[in-house]
């Protein structure tokens, strides 16, 4: 290859690209062209294809037909230590760090050759500073929340010097005044002239950011598009073949008993890395949905934790659920009290990766008629999670398929139907729609609300604004272990939530509203 | 500069495999299987016999006849007892390695009984019924401190139930050199043997086959369903492949470590038991024969699968007898048996690796 030749040629050059499963043909015949300094965006619902598509172009799976050019230069990506070394970069969705190892070890282990640790920290602080990505080299990955995780990840990109990098879902766990920080890195980047292929389902985002869009529907290119020439709603519609569906939000009835209340709940952190709760008081009344935003690692682990039975409280009175004292209480005892729960982390403890969807539905569901004389009643098992399957749109091969060959939206779809289908009168959600897809958000925020408008309480944890203000009816901010006041969605704004994430919230209304709670 | 010390040309590199294979799973202990024969032929060769002839003596020699057979279900009911119980810890990632020790413990116990009720005028038909359960318990016993230590104090039973078995081994020593020694016994350090009252009954005429083969079939059936039936075996398995999934689900892991650790010294102790009130009537040092180690290759070879370690315990087994032939026939020693279970299990962790990666030749720039 001459320089000339590699000076015109397109970054990145897919043609034809087909990778089928035994299952399901994950891409048909994709043929797309991602320039140099291009930021590239890869739009499409969960199942279409998009994570097919970048583990082909970072040397994960290998393509079953087509043809991919690198520079001009024909080559098929062997593995991604291939990827790297051609300059791919790739921030997954799934995160590919060891929980045993440090920030800065774990960084270590992606870069080529041996590391001075010391010297390696000092250039982590230096990217996390530059591109507002915070994050302490010195601490173990298995303490941090997924955001911060995902702070590591990107960051051992960027310290590769990629030529084109991979984002998949990145501003997910932001906060709102951080989305414009990284933008302004994708761009400078961008200018430098990398690459960026970027996925997300956040449409503004990929308007204001994104100079071209490929979109993907059941693995084939549907259209490509420039963002900036369209609107959310056109593009929505390329993706999904037809119009987005708004969530009926309609105003909440008549309150019912309080479901969940939470005491003056202090915990302290379990870990020298961790949030202590500070004195949360919280009150949850049947038939509405309570929202809490803010950025990851202010304590949202910990307050989950405390609130599903995984971390027991020294005082039962501090957690009442539906009216019992509950801070002793495991988790099977909570959720006999009528509480359902869905964590953050879908594989490994929301669900069990290698067991089938029907397991799956038995890990929670088992107290729905599934037992008899402590011997499993299959029929019932493989029946619930068909209904779990339909009633939710979950795509996949069937109830007897494994959790882990769902793609991630589909698995939070199997796991929201099936703590729905419990009928829970609390349920406990931690970022319900995180990295799925527009229309499965959608979806998944109408079944929210159809299960507060039948009389369940609903606690909401996200680090996604526009999601709280679409379906919460109050809103609360937790910042560094503290709650703030509550606040009905109509007496608030998203710049008031906004500014309350990094903290800052005056003490005297927050006496106020406990006082009115 | 640093790339220089790699050099040119091709190097031999394990790859993660995008997906492993299921049937693969199943065939490598199959695969492992002819490698160690193979390997054994191989051995044969190499010591100076003829590999046939040693094949011959090694594996179709034991199994000649009837009285063949029954000896070979003989020495694979200590090995099913104590494999299953293994299995079901093990499904929860409960390392019990110790389930020799334990069958040492349960055969002392169970001795216990036999040699207080020698002689006596107690309802003879009781002490049979009384030296299972305490067979069972004291390997229980045995078990409960790896699992009392794990559960206080986190400590890690793989040690624990380790160390254990050479306190064991030691305890019986100890005790058939003093307080169980046989008094008319010529201070042989052995017991009595017992009294017909204290032995399992013979299935067939003429064979040492006892009644606790029939134990063994009923422990893999039990445990089959515990396994792939019960609420309580799902559980397990769930804290097996996902602490924070049985976490978040409610599971009680603390009292699974209980029941991984106690169900599988309840086993070994009453594989223990079968040993002195079967093919030995009587403790002595040696009561067991490695079969708690043995157990352990089993539970693998069978992939903690209670129909594959019927199968397994047999072919296990089967080494057991071919080394006591090849020590009659082929003047070798009968430790050649060890060897023979040493390779089965590099061979199975050998073709274990080839299920989750594929060797590449890769070529490494200059």
């Amino acid at each position: 290859m001459t320089p000339a030749e590699g000076e015109q040629a397109p970054r990145l050059e897919l043609s034809g690209i087909s990778k089928i499963y035994p299952s399901v043909v994950a891409n048909d015949d994709v043929s797309m062209t991602v320039g140099r300094g291009e930021i590239h965006a890869v739009l499409g619902e969960n199942g279409a294809g998009k994570s097919t598509l970048m583990k082909v172009i970072y040397g994960v799976t290998r393509a079953d037909a087509g043809t991919m050019r690198w520079e001009g230069r024909p080559l098929q990506v062997e593995n991604p230590a291939q990827a790297r070394r051609l300059g791919i970069g790739m921030v997954f969705q799934h995160f590919s760090l060891f929980e045993t190892l440090s920030v800065v070890e774990n960084v270590a282990l992606a870069l080529p050759g041996k590391q001075d640790m010391d010297e390696l920290a000092a250039r982590i602080e230096d990217v996390s500073g530059h591109y507002g990505l915070p994050v302490d080299p010195a601490r173990l990955v298995h303490a941090l929340s997924v955001g911060e995780r995902q702070r590591v990840e990107i960051i051992r990109c960027l310290l590769q010097n990629p030529k084109l990098l991979i984002m998949d879902e990145p501003t997910s766990v932001l906060t709102p005044q951080a989305v414009p920080r990284l933008f302004d890195t994708l761009r400078q980047l961008a200018a430098e002239g990398c690459s960026i292929l970027y996925i997300s389902h956040k449409l503004d985002e990929i308007r204001e950011l994104c100079h071209v869009a490929t979109v993907l529907r059941d693995g084939r290119v549907t259209g490509t598009c420039i963002p900036a020439e369209e609107t959310p709603k056109s593009m929505a519609r390329l993706m999904i073949g037809k119009d987005l569906p708004v969530p009926e939000h309609s105003t909440p009835g008549e309150l019912g008993e309080v479901r969940l209340r939470l005491n003056g709940l202090s915990k302290p952190a379990a870990d020298p890395f961790g949030t202590s709760l500070e004195d949360i008081e919280l009150e949850l009344r049947a038939g509405e949905i309570l929202g809490i935003a803010g950025v990851s690692g202010n304590g949202q682990q910990e307050l989950l934790h405390a609130l599903s039975g995984e971390a027991l409280l020294e005082d039962a009175d501090t957690v009442v659920i539906c009216g019992r004292p509950s801070g002793r209480d495991g988790p099977g005892r909570r959720r006999q009290s009528g509480m359902g729960f869905v964590p953050e982390e879908r594989l490994g403890r929301g669900a069990v990766p290698r067991m089938s969807l029907a397991e799956n539905a038995l890990l929670t569901a088992h107290r729905a008629g599934m037992l008899r004389h402590g011997m499993i009643r299959f029929g019932r098992v493989a029946e619930f999670a068909r209904k779990c399957i339909a009633d939710f749109n979950v795509k996949c091969g069937g109830e007897q398929h494994a959790a882990n060959s769902l793609s991630g939206g589909n698995l939070q779809k199997f796991i929201m139907g099936r703590e729905i289908l419990l009928a829970p009168k609390l349920l406990v959600a931690a970022q319900p729609t995180w990295g799925v897809d527009v229309g499965a958000a959608a979806f998944i925020r109408q079944r929210l609300i159809d299960l507060r408008d039948r009389g369940a309480a609903i606690l909401v944890i996200s680090e996604e604004l526009e999601e709280l203000f679409e379906i919460s009816d109050r809103i609360a901010v937790i910042a560094r272990g503290r709650l703030s006041p509550v606040k009905k969605l109509s007496d608030t704004s998203i710049d008031e939530i906004g500014l309350w994430m990094s903290g800052i919230w005056d003490a005297p209304a927050a006496q106020g509203e406990r006082a009115g709670a | 500069m640093r790339q220089r010390h790699r050099g040119n040309g091709q190097v031999l590199r394990l790859e993660r495999r995008p997906e492993a294979s299921q049937a693969m799973a199943y065939a490598s202990p199959l695969i492992a299987v002819v490698l160690m024969l193979l390997g054994g032929l191989l051995l044969f060769a190499m010591l100076g016999r003829d590999p046939l002839e040693g094949f011959r003596v090694f594996f179709i020699n034991p199994l000649s006849d009837a009285y063949g057979i029954s000896e070979l279900l003989l020495k694979a009911t200590p090995l099913m007892l104590c494999a299953i119980g293994l299995a079901i810890g093990f499904r929860a990632n409960v390392w019990n390695i110790g389930a020799e020790g334990q069958l040492i413990v349960g055969a002392i116990a169970a001795s216990a009984v036999a040699l207080h009720f020698y002689e006596s005028d107690a309802s003879s038909v009781l002490v049979l019924p009384l030296m299972v359960i305490a067979g069972a318990i004291g390997g229980m016993l045995w078990a409960s401190i790896p699992a009392l230590l794990k559960t206080r104090f986190d400590t890690n039973e793989i040690l624990v139930s380790l160390m254990l078995v050479y306190v064991a081994q030691l305890l019986v020593s100890w005790l058939v050199h003093g307080p169980m020694m046989d008094p008319d016994g010529f201070n042989f350090p052995q017991s009595r043997l017992f009294e017909d009252s204290a032995l399992l009954p013979i299935l067939f005429e003429g064979t040492r086959l006892n009644l606790a083969f029939v134990f063994a079939i009923g422990a893999l059936l039990v445990g089959y369903v515990f396994m792939y039936r019960s609420f309580a075996g799902f559980q397990m398995q769930v804290a097996g492949q996902s602490r924070d999934a049985a976490r978040y689900a409610g599971f009680p892991v603390r009292r699974m470590v209980w029941v991984g650790l106690l169900g599988g010294g309840a086993l070994a102790g009453l594989a223990g038991m079968s040993e002195v009130a079967g093919p030995m009537g009587q403790i002595t040092e040696h009561v067991s024969n490695n079969y708690g180690f043995a157990a352990i290759i089993v539970a693998f070879v069978a992939r903690l699968n209670p129909i594959g370690i019927f199968f397994a315990s047999l072919l296990m087994a089967l080494l057991y007898l071919g080394g006591e032939q090849a020590q009659q026939y082929l003047a070798l020693p009968s430790s050649i048996s060890n060897v023979f279970q040493g390779m089965l299990l590099m061979f199975l962790l050998g073709s274990d690796v080839f299920i989750g990666y594929r060797v590449r030749w890769r070529e490494v720039a200059a």
